[in-house]
């Protein structure tokens, strides 16, 4: 969050603002109540002119056309409801402006707060709770987008990584602990003391299988903030996505168990062989809307504008379909999400993939916040039935049960785990089951024939509130606390850490490298058939870009053309100028001694900040935020930048005598591109009459070779090229290895300003702009994973290189079509 | 990856290569799957700007750094055997094989990992360390919030803690010492794909 640190500054100001929110979010759950009044009385003029007045309607009648009339009953309930989301919406702004709230409290805290507020003020003025929330409303329009976004939003990568050990806890944990739950409750009923007696089994189990479902969101936004342990955060993340659908099919089985008189064993056996049924058809039909979601894309690319509706309604349509077969919706949704993910975001434009994003979050955040804001207001106006037997032993059995399934169900999958969970990881597991929104709306929305519903309703919330409150609020210091001991006990050296960190990177690298995405055989090979089978029917172009090389080549336009002009603009040259003086000073001082904090300081500085490992940390998203690239675009902005630098020092360097056509090469490039894209600058700089072609030529045949020789240490030069790369962009002129072209260089720069265009330096430093295309195409090509494509792909020199080349006489509006960063899909017009 | 490509017979010198890199027909097989794909012009050698095409190196905050490892000094190119013998250290350390003190050492000992780790760092190859090459890597790692005093600062104590003849670098063997609890060979290995 970008803005956060605007905040700080205006902390007071951000307080102010809060509680004036606050108290808007009152008067406006006021306002409301004030309107929905004449929805009551509206009943009653029907009953009205028979009591006292007779003549009320003849005369109104008569009378002439009204200027002024309300119909509010007409739009009194898309009206609530709009209130009711805009005001969950203000307290979730008013959360975030002071920032610090909602990292030491959860939002679903917050939220069921200001629910209970609400719920206060409408229960003085005798206000009925929101209607809006029943069974259908709930299972038709509340859930789906909720469990859409964690489908949607979930790391492919990770998950696939830790399929089994996430299934294993989500099937297996969640049916141990709604059968345990169930079956200690109702030992608990047959004592006559609690006045229990009326619960039966299958209720019992019912009201276990709400329970069991479990939220994590908090936890999850603790470990991510901490960094800790992928491994414990994809096991959380997919367990609360699985064990929705296990809870909901569970919920259905037993619902219907309940509703039954009398419960025989046939029924028992038709009952599991149904929960198969219900999750194996919920998969199936996943799937099915998934690859059908995928292929419509594909031709999507004429209406745009509608690409990200066929997302949603495929979605929801494999969720309708499911629920119409009573087999598991969830299920299907979540699969569809899945399945289709990959490929629509490669069919559809950057812009549709930004704005599916963004409203699958949307939906997910405002049904999320309604369901917590509703849990409040309900908490305090309905009738609540309170044993406090029965919700004080639901509360303990929840919290042994969870304790003691973690336990045991680590115990057994640990032997199959490369990396075993420890105990340590193992309570954050168990601590991290906080119940939530779904559990609240499956207890509110159970059938009314079930005798006991509100104690079920109050149960539930009470168990809600507690673990919400209390876990999760105090998950953070706890988990800290953890890692703290951690930190101190290991001792660990700094140099232990960067070193292996960079083990970590190098082996990533070469995995990479060798095309393997990890070492899974199916998933290798499940790859490979994406590749050769599923890639080529699904995805329309398949040398599509993903986003983030679309990112990248974005920001090599970007930079290009920003960074033309400003030649110390960089964004890793200024720390090189400093440290490259410090280092040399630093070099002669005397020893300093540091302090046992400041190494602490230090791990922390380095755990927090080192670059994670790609493939685990791509994919991880927030709750309640997108997907984050920050750090993947930094990596690729100091990339760009230090190529780029590299490419600037060498432009004044003696170029290397060997190989002149292929030293144009620059190494992220497709070879074989690259010849045409010089003449085609050449070209350019024809047309546009600046008359020095071949200082251009040479200077984009040094940049070539000099970028070359700078990604390989092997060669001789390595070491003074390192050593420019530092200095180059500052012109400094301290430690030249060459000082005789060092000297030409700085008289070139000075020849034309850095803010003018044109002039030799600045053609030189147009060489690397040539390198957005080629190595785009080059990533699509890895893609592809066929050589099919090399033919179409070598014509550069028809389209016009883009503005930043040749700003002189290009007219600016002729850029997006004929960027030639966007060749390969003329299409799509470049987006910024 | 057509069929006729994948036959033990087409790569050169592949009994060779079993022998000298440990590595099964099926391995081999495999990265020469890779190692043709990674070729686009198919000339047999891969050059650095086909390894830089490779996009989840680009993102690899020191991709160049593992892409330049692969090549030896004054090399431009690099041919399947020598793909083959880089990647070699990185296959997991075998139990089963005993080491005779005449064969050389091979190239997935621990030792061997780790001078492949070292060299990454060590870009001007003096067999040191220097501050400057630390500070490279380490502002390599680390994200952008960090000061460039706190990268000193972390330089430094990475250098004091490693340091024991006081040239203010760290040498093979510092860098080993400092390594030593470190399990390398889990660290540094790869289960390579058949």
């Amino acid at each position: 969050m970008g803005t956060s640190v605007l905040y700080e500054v205006k902390t007071e100001r951000g307080v102010f603002c809060m509680l004036l929110l606050l108290y808007l979010c009152c008067s406006g759950g006021k306002c409301e109540l004030q309107e929905s009044q004449p929805a009551q009385t509206s009943n009653r003029p029907t009953v009205k002119p028979f009591n006292n007045e007779p003549q009320a309607f003849p005369e109104e009648e008569r009378a002439s056309l009204p200027v002024f009339t309300m119909d509010y009953p007409r739009i009194q309930v898309p009206f609530e409801f709009t209130l009711w989301i805009l005001l969950a919406s203000f307290a979730k702004i008013g959360f975030h402006i002071y920032h610090k709230i909602t990292i030491w409290i959860p939002e679903s805290c917050l939220l069921i707060v200001i629910g209970l507020i609400v719920g206060g003020i409408m229960h003085t003025v005798k206000e009925e709770p929101p209607t809006a929330l029943s069974s259908n409303a709930f299972f038709l329009y509340m859930l789906p987008p909720i469990v859409l976004d964690s489908g949607y939003f979930m790391p492919t990568r990770p998950f696939f990584e830790n399929c089994g050990t996430v299934l294993w806890y989500a099937v297996v944990g969640t049916l141990w602990n709604s059968i345990g739950i169930g079956l200690s409750l109702f030992a608990i009923c047959q004592f006559e003391v609690f006045g229990l007696q009326d619960i039966n089994l299958a209720e019992n189990l019912l009201f276990a299988a709400i329970i069991s479902a479990v939220d994590p969101v908090a936890a999850l936004n603790v470990f991510e903030d901490m960094g800790v342990n992928e491994q414990i955060y994809i096991v959380i993340f997919g367990e609360g996505l699985f064990n929705d659908a296990v809870t909901v099919a569970l919920y259905s089985m037993f619902s219907f168990l309940a509703d039954m008189p009398v419960v025989e064993s046939t029924d028992v056996f038709l009952g599991v062989a149904r929960f198969f049924v219900v999750a194996f058809g919920g998969v199936f039909f996943g799937l099915v809307f998934g690859f059908v979601a995928a292929f419509t894309t594909r031709f999507t690319h004429n209406v745009r504008q509608i690409e990200p509706l066929f997302i949603f309604m495929y979605s929801y349509l494999a969720y309708l379909v499911a629920e119409c077969f009573a087999i598991s919706s969830v299920l299907a949704i979540i699969t569809c999400a899945i399945t289709m993910k990959y490929y629509v975001e490669e069919n559809v434009s950057q812009r549709s993939c930004t704005t599916i994003r963004h409203v699958v979050k949307m939906l997910a955040t405002v049904s999320e916040t309604l369901i917590f804001f509703f849990l409040g207001v309900i908490t305090v106006t309905v009738e609540h039935e309170w044993n406090w037997a029965y919700i004080l032993f639901t509360l303990v059995f929840a919290f042994f049960w969870r304790i003691i399934g973690i336990l045991v169900l680590t115990q057994i999958i640990n032997p199959f785990r490369t990396i075993q969970f420890k105990y340590k990881d193992q309570f954050g597991l168990a601590y991290g089951g906080l119940r939530g929104a779904i559990c609240f709306a499956l207890a509110f929305t159970l059938p009314d024939s079930i005798n006991r519903k509100d104690l079920f309703v109050t149960g539930s919330i009470a168990i809600i509130i507690c673990t919400v409150f209390i876990q999760g609020i105090s998950i953070r210091p706890i988990v800290e606390y953890m890692n703290i001991r951690k930190t101190n006990k290991d001792k660990q050296t700094i140099n232990v850490e960067v070193h292996t960190r960079v083990m970590e990177h190098i082996i990533c690298g070469v995995e990479d490298l060798c095309g393997q995405w990890s070492h899974y055989y199916w998933k290798d090979k499940f790859k490979k058939f994406n590749d050769r089978v599923l890639r080529r029917i699904l995805v329309r172009d398949h040398r599509a870009e993903s986003s983030i090389v679309s990112l990248y080549k974005k920001l090599e336009l970007q930079n290009a053309i920003d960074l033309l002009d400003t030649p110390i603009g960089d964004l890793s040259a200024a720390p090189s100028i400093i440290s490259l003086q410090d280092e040399k000073k630093e070099a002669s001082r005397p020893k300093k001694k540091f302090m046992a904090a400041e190494v602490r300081n230090m791990h922390d500085i380095l755990s927090k900040n080192m670059y994670k490992i790609r493939q685990k940390t791509m994919a991880y998203t927030n709750k309640y935020n997108l997907p984050d690239e920050s750090r993947t675009r930094e990596i690729l902005i100091r990339r760009h930048a230090s190529i780029r630098r590299t490419i600037r020092a060498g432009s004044f360097r003696d170029p290397p005598e060997r190989n002149i056509p292929r030293s144009q090469k620059y190494y992220s490039l497709q070879p074989g591109g690259d010849l045409e894209a010089a003449f085609a600058l050449r070209r350019r700089s024809h047309g546009s009459g600046s008359g020095d072609v071949d200082h251009l030529s040479a200077h984009v045949q040094f940049a070539g070779a000099s970028a070359r020789s700078s990604s390989r240490s092997v060669v001789p030069m390595r070491r003074l090229n390192t050593i420019e790369e530092i200095k180059n962009p500052a012109e400094q002129p301290a430690v030249s290895v060459h000082p005789p072209q060092r000297s030409n260089g700085e008289d070139a720069l000075n020849k034309t300003g850095p803010g003018s265009l044109g002039g030799s330096s600045l053609r030189g430093r147009r060489g690397p702009v040539p390198a957005p295309r080629r190595s785009s195409s080059d990533w699509v090509e890895e893609d592809a994973n066929d050589s099919e494509d090399t033919g179409e792909r070598v014509d550069p020199p028809q389209l016009p290189p883009p503005r930043g080349w040749v700003p002189e006489n290009q007219d600016p509006g002729e850029n997006g079509a004929g960027n030639a960063l966007i060749r390969q899909s003329p299409h799509r017009s470049m987006r910024f | 990856m057509g069929s006729n490509s994948s036959s033990m017979n087409n790569i050169p010198n592949a009994e060779q290569l079993v022998q000298e890199t440990g590595f099964s027909a099926a391995h081999i097989l495999r990265l020469y799957e890779r190692f043709q794909f990674l070729d686009k012009d198919d000339t047999g050698q891969l050059r650095p700007e086909d390894f830089g095409a490779v996009r989840e190196l680009a993102m690899n905050p020191i991709g160049d750094r593992i892409i330049s490892a692969f090549f030896s000094p004054g090399q431009e190119t690099l041919d399947f055997a020598s793909f083959v013998r880089v990647l070699a250290h990185f296959r997991p350390a075998d139990s089963n094989r005993t080491r005779d003190g005449a064969q050389p050492e091979p190239a997935n000992s621990s030792m061997r990992k780790l001078k492949f780790a070292f060299q990454l760092y060590d870009q001007d190859r003096d067999g040191k360390i220097s501050r400057a090459e630390l500070l490279q890597v380490l502002r390599a790692m680390l994200g952008m919030q960090v000061t460039e005093e706190q990268l000193q600062s972390i330089a430094e104590r990475a250098i004091q803690e490693a340091d024991f003849d006081q040239d203010d670098a760290i040498s093979f063997d510092e860098f080993r010492k400092s390594l030593e609890k470190v399990n390398i060979d889990h660290k540094m290995s790869i289960r390579f794909l058949s």
